[in-house]
C-alpha cells in the first residue's frame, strides 16, 4: 500500500469540493436539516408525552447516528462516482495505483467529508436541542465504529454495483440506506417488526447499536455482546465488500468495461 | 523519412515483449496471437484500419483489459503478475481518454504525479507546462481547454513519470499542423534519449514515416507486415506508407499468407 497514491485520491476530492459549492453544501445541509426536524418533533414529543422519558437522546440520537452511517457511505459512493461522472476509469485503472490503493483513497475521502457533517450535526443537537452523548457512555465509540464500518461496507458495495452495471445503475445507489432503515429499527424496538422482517435485522450491524441507544435510554446498558457481534459482522460486511469490488473489476477488465466505460458518454 | 535505428537484438534491449497476445469477444476476435516488441530508444508504429486491434492491444499493454492469453511484459516485468511495477514504468495519452474537465491543468498533473510517485513533482509539473506551452492555462479546468489543448495536457501527463515505455493512441488527431510537428519532435527527443521506448498509433501516414523507426501493420487483430517503413515501401512497390496502408487495409487477405 503507497500512502501517496492513496492521497492522490484524497486530494482529488478535495480539490474538487474546494473548486465547487455544489460538492459541500450537501456534506452537511441535509443532516443539519434532519436534526433540525427531528429536534423538534423530539420537543414536541416530550411535551405531550407523559414525563420521565426523554425522546432527544431517543430519537435525536438516533437520527444523528444514522445520519452518520448514511454520510460515511455516500463519501464512499460519492468519491467513486466522481470518477464515473468524469468518465476517468481508464486514466485511473492504468497507472500502478492497486484497487487497495484506490478503495483506501476512497475511504479516507469518506472520513474527511463525514467529520463534515457530523460535526455540523453534533453542534445542532447539542447546543440547540441539548443532546448529550455523555449519557451513551463508551458504547458510543462501538456505535460509531460499527457505523462507520458498515457505511463503508455499504459504499463500497454499491460502487462495485455501478461498476459492474454501468453509470446508470447509481440510481440504484442513492434508495439503499432507505431500504434497510426499516430493518434496522433506527426509531422503534425490533419487537415491533414481523417475524421474517426481525430476520433480516439480526445480520444488520445497525440493528444492535439502534438497540443499543434504546436500552440506554432507557436506563439499562447496551449489551456489550451484542455490539462485539455488531462490530464482528460489520468487520465481516467490509471484507466481503472489498472482495466483491475486486470481483467485479476483475470482470470488468476481462470483458472490457473499464475501457467501454471510458469511451461512452453517459447519456 | 526518419534514419532508423537497428532492432534491437537482445532481450536488454527491449522495453516492451509482447508474445502470442489473443482477445476475443464471444466470437470476434480482436487480436489474433500477436508477438511484437520495442527497443530502447525505438518508436514502434502500430497501424491499422479502424477495428483492426490497435487500441484493444493497447489497452491489453496498460492493464485496463485482460488477454484470453499471451504475455506482456515491461522491461522484463509481467504486466499479469507485477501490475504495479510493470505500470509505473509506463504512461499513455489517448485521443479517447481525456482528463478530468473539471479539474485544472495543475490539479491533474499533481494528482497523477502522486500515483506515478513522481519525485520533485513541483518542478517536474513546472517544466512539463514550458515544454507543453501550458503555463497560460495552468490553472484553467481542463473541460475548458480546447481538444488541441486537451491533448497537450494529457501529452504533459504521459510525460510525466519520464516513462520507459510510453503509448501514444493517435496522439495528434486534435492538433493543428505546427502543433502536431512541435509535438512529434518532442516524443522523438523522448524516444533518443535512450533509455525509452514508444509506441504509436495514428492514421495519419505521413507522421508515421516521420516519427516511427519501424512499424506493424495491423489487420482483423493479425500482424500483416512489420518493419522499417522504408525498407517496407521498397518490398512492396509503395511510394508512401499511406499507398501501402490503403493495400493492406483493402486486401489484407493477400498478406496473411506472408
Amino acid at each position: 500500500m503507497h500512502w501517496r497514491r492513496m492521497s492522490a485520491i484524497v486530494l482529488r476530492y478535495f480539490y474538487l469540493l474546494r473548486g465547487s459549492p455544489a460538492r459541500i453544501v450537501p456534506l452537511f445541509a441535509w443532516a443539519g436539516i434532519d436534526i433540525v426536524l427531528w429536534g423538534f418533533i423530539s420537543r414536541y414529543l416530550n411535551s405531550v408525552a407523559s414525563a420521565g422519558f426523554n425522546f432527544v437522546p431517543a430519537l435525536l440520537g438516533a437520527v444523528l447516528l444514522w445520519d452518520f452511517l448514511i454520510r460515511i457511505m455516500q463519501g464512499v459512493t460519492m468519491a467513486f462516482f466522481e470518477d464515473v461522472w468524469s468518465r476517468n476509469f481508464l486514466n485511473i485503472f492504468a497507472t500502478p495505483l492497486s484497487i487497495s490503493e484506490y478503495l483506501g483513497g476512497l475511504v479516507l475521502s469518506s472520513i474527511s467529508t463525514s467529520v463534515v457533517g457530523l460535526v455540523v450535526m453534533l453542534l445542532l443537537a447539542t447546543t440547540v436541542f441539548g443532546l448529550s452523548f455523555l449519557g451513551y457512555g463508551l458504547a458510543l465509540v462501538q456505535f460509531l465504529l460499527t457505523l462507520f464500518l458498515f457505511g463503508i461496507a455499504l459504499g463500497v458495495f454499491a460502487s462495485a454495483i455501478v461498476l459492474r452495471l454501468g453509470p446508470a445503475a447509481e440510481w440504484f445507489i442513492w434508495p439503499i440506506p432507505a431500504l434497510l432503515s426499516p430493518f434496522a429499527g433506527v426509531f422503534y424496538p425490533l419487537s415491533t417488526l414481523p417475524k421474517w422482517m426481525q430476520l433480516v435485522s439480526r445480520v444488520l450491524p445497525p440493528a444492535y447499536v439502534f438497540e443499543g441507544v434504546r436500552r440506554i435510554v432507557a436506563g439499562g446498558a447496551a449489551s456489550g455482546a451484542a455490539l462485539a457481534w455488531a462490530t464482528v459482522l460489520a468487520v465481516v460486511y467490509l471484507v466481503l465488500a472489498c472482495w466483491f469490488f475486486a470481483s467485479v473489476y476483475r470482470y470488468a477488465v476481462r470483458t472490457g468495461l473499464i475501457v467501454r466505460y471510458s469511451a461512452e458518454s453517459l447519456s | 523519412m526518419n534514419e532508423s535505428r537497428p532492432a534491437p537484438e537482445s532481450p536488454e534491449d527491449k522495453i516492451l515483449v509482447v508474445t502470442n497476445l489473443c482477445k476475443s469477444y464471444r466470437e470476434v476476435v480482436a487480436v489474433d496471437c500477436i508477438s511484437f516488441h520495442v527497443g530502447r530508444g525505438e518508436i514502434v508504429g502500430l497501424l491499422g484500419p479502424n477495428g483492426a486491434g490497435k487500441s484493444t492491444t493497447i489497452n491489453m499493454i496498460l492493464g485496463v483489459l485482460e488477454p484470453d492469453s499471451g504475455s506482456i511484459r515491461i522491461e522484463g516485468l509481467d504486466v499479469a503478475t507485477h501490475r504495479s511495477r510493470a505500470l509505473a514504468r509506463t504512461n499513455f495519452a489517448a485521443v479517447y481518454a481525456p482528463l478530468p474537465g473539471n479539474l485544472t491543468v495543475y490539479q491533474n498533473l499533481r494528482i497523477f504525479g502522486l500515483i506515478y510517485g513522481v519525485g520533485n513533482l513541483s518542478e517536474r509539473i513546472a517544466a512539463l507546462l514550458e515544454q507543453f506551452d501550458l503555463e497560460r492555462f495552468r490553472d484553467v479546468r481542463c473541460g475548458a481547454l480546447s481538444s488541441g489543448e486537451q491533448t497537450r495536457v494529457s501529452l504533459a501527463k504521459a510525460m510525466l513519470n519520464r516513462p520507459r515505455l510510453l503509448l501514444l493512441d493517435e496522439p495528434t488527431a486534435s492538433l493543428d499542423p505546427a502543433a502536431a510537428r512541435d509535438m512529434r519532435d518532442d516524443i522523438r527527443e523522448f524516444a533518443t534519449q535512450g533509455e525509452r521506448g514508444v509506441l504509436w498509433t495514428s492514421h495519419n501516414m505521413y507522421e508515421t514515416e516521420a516519427v516511427c523507426d519501424r512499424v506493424l501493420f495491423l489487420s482483423r487483430g493479425k500482424i500483416l507486415l512489420e518493419g522499417r517503413p522504408r525498407e517496407l515501401l521498397r518490398e512492396h512497390g509503395k511510394a508512401t506508407l499511406e499507398e501501402l496502408f490503403i493495400a493492406v487495409a483493402r486486401e489484407p487477405l493477400t498478406l496473411e499468407g506472408r
